[in-house]
């Protein structure tokens, strides 16, 4: 990657920062990795997946040189398992169970997933098909990871599958809002592909609430799936959030990801605010748009960052600066409206509340200035609590209610999944695979209430 | 999705993957299991008088890393009575009907036993008999196994017996611990035998322990030779199945067993003229579930191909599979190395340079950068410099087709022809 400082950027440098980082592993290393596998039985690494993916079966496939079968194996039980490979926190995940852990290093999941489903998208293979039609329709309210996983599931159980999507593009975050170089947009489109593939009726670019009513929904369906997601990241609440160079941090990612990329950033001084996962991505993507300095700031310390220890990594490797115990108070702008000035307070970290982490109380008389070019705020999600009150659903501060075993909300006759549910909390943040499992149970039970 | 049924000499099963007679297949509920898992077949563990076994019985080499290259055992025949043994092959038949249950048989040389025991086992209902006559140790000290099995006159006569009432296919298991094979497997042909299956396990003794100076395994503190198999023994057994089956007097089919670890060397078998392969240590190293990956990459390998049946790819091998007298004199290969793939390891270079023909160069290109060439008219085409070459495609062995071919026998007959011009001439 070439930074600011380095050399002047050129537009093509750009473009090259946002190529995915990783290389796929070579035919060699995918081989000589899966034959160090230890092929467990009732494997803690599967255990471990979210959406159960066998991982030992995987990669004695690949061992074996069957690949279409590897590939099978990884997309029958993750209808999204390109994008996993590259976006999973593994080491949380499957390859932190891996047995190898203990006695020597654990076996390259995540890459070796990647190999495989590879494989799938270079060679136009046909892995699933659909189910004899039981005449019952579906309609699914987001086309982001759960609802594409539940449209799949539904779609090989025969029922007919409509999903609706706001957006140009299906895809929900996987498509708008993983950076470039993680998550190359290609690969969640593929997996779009796969889904319409199987007959499933995509409608983009039409928004539930606003191009189709929830009542026409429930009217014209046998069962209505919500799998809308979160929505933009709330306002912080302070003095100049309208100053021209205050982003949200889901829209710039998006901005890298659908429009030319821009050289207004190079050379600029930029502080995001907040220290979750969307925090490093916001902060790794201006850096590599050519800003000069990256500051995240966070009110709490590094301890209680949600972020996972390797984003904390890759983020600090690009360069970006950490400041801790640093909230923000006030945003200033100069002459042509513009952000100049961030006002912030320095903290400390006082009596635990009610998520158990020691609260961060202001210290007094302790407001400084930082001069910057671009504030970007990167505090979570908000809820799309407008839709679900069109869809006359009870819910708590925006959150769905949910029976966590037949999937549905207040109304028998729809059913949740994703981040809509189970979202981001102050404990951690929501993950790509753990939505497309839910997209699964969620599936799985439409079908038990529609077969009987 | 092709059509993996085999039907080896009348027995049918869904899938040419069955287990071989050994631990894996010792009692109904683990053949059940084995069926349940998606094996085709099964061979149960040799029924006979039963024995006492001895307490450590297996070991197994690790090769770089690599656990279980080879397999060896000093286990005798089942331990268990022949009647429970019975109960259970009947159970496990019923819940099963589709699949191959062959019982495997051994008991002294005498007409009396063998046709006991085979009216016994055909009552209960199976598909089929497979006579042991391989097992190496212990067995062959009591005058069974390897002993009867090395003996072709021995071999043709207890076949003869075990038809002289058998309703059902006979399928006769070979020991590789004899000079021919052929020599046996033609002796069961004479015999009447259905179908052969080979090869047992291989005398063998797994090592010594350096620091206590006994055998590997022992029992208490002694030990005696075992049976070889697993990965290591594959192309024993392959040539073995390949010389059986370009033998113009041995037309049964044949069931390859050996080393057999996943479908890419099932297909090996198939090719070289197995109907079906039969599979012990794979199973042992690594549970049932194997045979997942068995029936799809098979399916996977033949849709690929384009053939509708497994049994399609029976024998299409073993017409190229000849004496050496009859290969071409005249075709020759020679090594090319790929600058862009080498990495430079010079294994290659050296290999060439102290153990084969010397025609390899070291040289510098026009930037200072070091690379490898043969000298392909001095390259004899060994094939020992691609062999030890760690990276896929850095070394290519090219063809040169030859204009005339001339094999040895050719070339020796022309000679002997012009010997008998020129004595006619003198
Ligand atoms: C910046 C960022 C980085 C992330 N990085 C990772 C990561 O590295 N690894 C990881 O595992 N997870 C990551 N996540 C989290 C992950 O993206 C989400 O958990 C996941 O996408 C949730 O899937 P979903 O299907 O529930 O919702 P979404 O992906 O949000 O999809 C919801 C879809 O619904 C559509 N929609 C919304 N409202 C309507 C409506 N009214 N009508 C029709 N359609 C509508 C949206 O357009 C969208 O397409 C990240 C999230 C963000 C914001
Ligand atoms: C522990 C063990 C016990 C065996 N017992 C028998 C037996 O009872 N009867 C028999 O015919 N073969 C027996 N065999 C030989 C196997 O059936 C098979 O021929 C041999 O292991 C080669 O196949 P493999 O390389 O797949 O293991 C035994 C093998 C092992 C490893
Ligand atoms: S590591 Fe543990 S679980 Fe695995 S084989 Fe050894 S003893 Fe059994
Ligand atoms: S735990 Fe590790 S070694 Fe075991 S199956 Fe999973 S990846 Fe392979
Ligand atoms: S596998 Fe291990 S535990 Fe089982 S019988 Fe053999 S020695 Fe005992």
């Amino acid at each position: 990657m070439k930074s600011a400082e380095s050399e002047l950027l050129t537009a093509v440098d750009l473009k090259r920062n946002f190529f995915e980082v990783k290389q796929d592993m070579k035919p060699k290393e995918a081989i000589d990795e899966a034959n160090r596998c230890l092929y467990c039985y009732d494997a803690p690494c599967m255990n471990a997946c979210p959406t159960g993916i066998d991982v030992p079966s995987f990669i004695k496939k690949m061992a074996s040189g069957n690949l279409k079968g590897s590939a099978r194996d990884i997309l029958d039980a993750n209808p999204v398992g390109a994008t996993c490979s590259r976006v999973c926190p593994t080491s949380e995940l499957c390859e932190g169970a891996c047995v190898l852990n203990d006695v020597s290093m654990p076996i390259r999941i995540g890459d070796l997933q990647r190999h495989a489903t590879n494989w799938a998208m270079d060679h136009d293979v046909d892995l699933f098909e659909s189910g004899v039609p039981t005449n019952t329709k579906v309609a699914i309210v987001g086309g982001g990871p759960a609802g594409l996983s539940a449209a799949r599931e539904l779609r090989r159980l025969g029922h007919e599958v409509t999903i609706f999507e706001a957006k140009e593009k299906a895809g929900g975050l996987d498509t708008y809002g993983i950076v470039s170089f993680r998550l190359p947009q290609s690969v969640s489109l593929w997996e779009v592909e796969q889904v319409e593939k199987l007959g499933v009726d995509i409608r983009t670019n039409c928004t539930v609430g606003k191009d189709i009513s929830p009542e026409t929904l429930k009217n014209d369906f046998d069962a209505v799936l919500i799998t809308v997601g979160m929505g933009q990241v709330p306002k912080l609440g302070i003095e100049g959030e309208d100053l021209t160079g205050v982003y949200d941090a889901i829209q710039f990612v998006e901005n890298t990801k659908t429009k030319p990329l821009t050289e207004q950033f190079i050379g600029k001084r930029a502080i995001v605010i907040g220290a979750g996962n969307t925090a490093i991505d916001a902060a790794t993507c201006l850096i590599r748009s050519g800003a000069s300095h990256v500051k995240i700031i966070y009110r709490r310390t590094e301890e209680e960052m949600t972020a996972y220890p390797f984003e904390f990594e890759f983020a600090k490797q690009d360069g970006v600066e950490f400041r801790w115990l640093t909230q923000p108070t006030k945003i200033m702008g100069d002459e042509n409206g513009h952000v100049k000035q961030l006002m912030c307070v320095q903290m400390e970290l006082g009596q635990p509340d009610e998520s158990g982490r020691r609260r961060p109380v202001p210290v007094q008389d302790s407001s400084f200035l930082m001069d910057v070019d671009i504030v970007v705020r990167a505090i979570g999600q908000s809820r799309h609590i407008d839709l679900i009150e069109a869809f006359g659903l009870n819910h708590d501060s925006g959150i769905l209610q949910l029976n966590d075993k037949t999937y549905q909300t207040s109304n028998d006759q729809i059913f949740a999944a994703g981040d809509v549910v189970y979202g981001s909390t102050e404990y951690g943040d929501a993950m790509v695979v753990s939505a497309a499992e839910q997209g699964k149970r969620a599936a799985y039970a439409i079908d038990k209430k529609l077969s009987c | 999705m092709a059509d993996l049924s085999v039907n080896l000499a009348g027995i049918k099963s869904p899938n040419p993957f069955w287990l071989a007679s050994a631990p894996p297949t010792n009692s109904g509920y683990q053949v059940q299991r084995a069926f349940e898992a998606g094996w085709g077949g099964a061979v149960w563990k040799t029924l006979g008088d039963p024995v006492i076994n001895v307490s450590s019985r297996f070991s197994a080499s690790t090769f770089n890393g690599q656990k279980v290259a080879g397999f060896n055992n000093i286990e005798l025949i089942t331990d268990r009575p022949l009647e429970v043994n019975l109960e259970e092959i009947y159970e496990t038949k019923k819940k099963f009907p589709n699949h191959a249950i062959v019982a495997s048989l051994m008991v002294e040389p005498k007409q009396e036993k063998w046709h006991e025991i085979v009216k016994k086992v055909e009552a209960i209902g199976v598909d089929g008999l497979e006579l042991n006559f391989g097992c190496p140790h212990g067995m062959a000290e009591r005058g069974m196994g390897s002993a009867s099995g090395q003996v072709p006159e021995l071999v043709e006569k207890q076949t003869y017996w075990v038809k002289e009432v058998a309703e059902t296919p006979v399928i006769v298991k070979l020991t590789p611990n004899i000079t021919d094979v052929t020599a046996t497997a033609y002796a069961a042909v004479q015999g009447g035998a259905d179908s052969i299956s080979l090869i047992n396990t291989i005398n063998s003794l797994m090592g010594v322990d350096i620091h206590s100076w006994n055998t590997i395994p022992h029992v208490s503190g002694k030990g005696t030779h075992g049976g070889y198999c697993g990965p290591a023994v594959k192309p024993i057994a392959l040539n073995m199945v390949a010389e059986c089956a370009r033998h113009p007097e041995i037309n049964i089919p044949i069931s390859g067993i050996g080393g057999i670890s996943n479908w890419q060397d099932a297909v090996e078998f198939m090719l070289m003229g197995s109907t079906n392969v039969q599979v012990c240590t794979a199973a042992m190293h690594h549970g049932f579930r194997i045979v997942e990956d068995m029936i799809d990459g098979l399916n996977n390998y033949l849709d690929e191909k384009g053939l509708a049946r497994a049994m399609d790819l029976i024998g299409q091998t073993v017409s190229k599979y000849q004496n050496w007298g009859d290969l071409d004199l005249n075709y020759k290969v020679a090594a090319r190395i790929n600058p862009e793939k080498c990495i430079n390891c010079n294994k290659c270079y050296i290999s060439c340079e102290d153990t084969s023909h010397q025609c390899i160069d070291r040289l510098i290109d026009a930037n200072g950068k070091s690379y490898l060439k043969v000298r392909e008219d001095d390259c004899v085409g060994c094939n020992l410099c691609s062999i030890v070459c760690p990276v896929d495609g850095a070394i290519d062995m090219i063809e040169y087709p030859s204009e005339v071919a001339m094999t040895w026998n050719e070339r020796q007959s022309l000679l002997g022809k012009m010997t008998i011009g020129e004595e006619t001439v003198s």
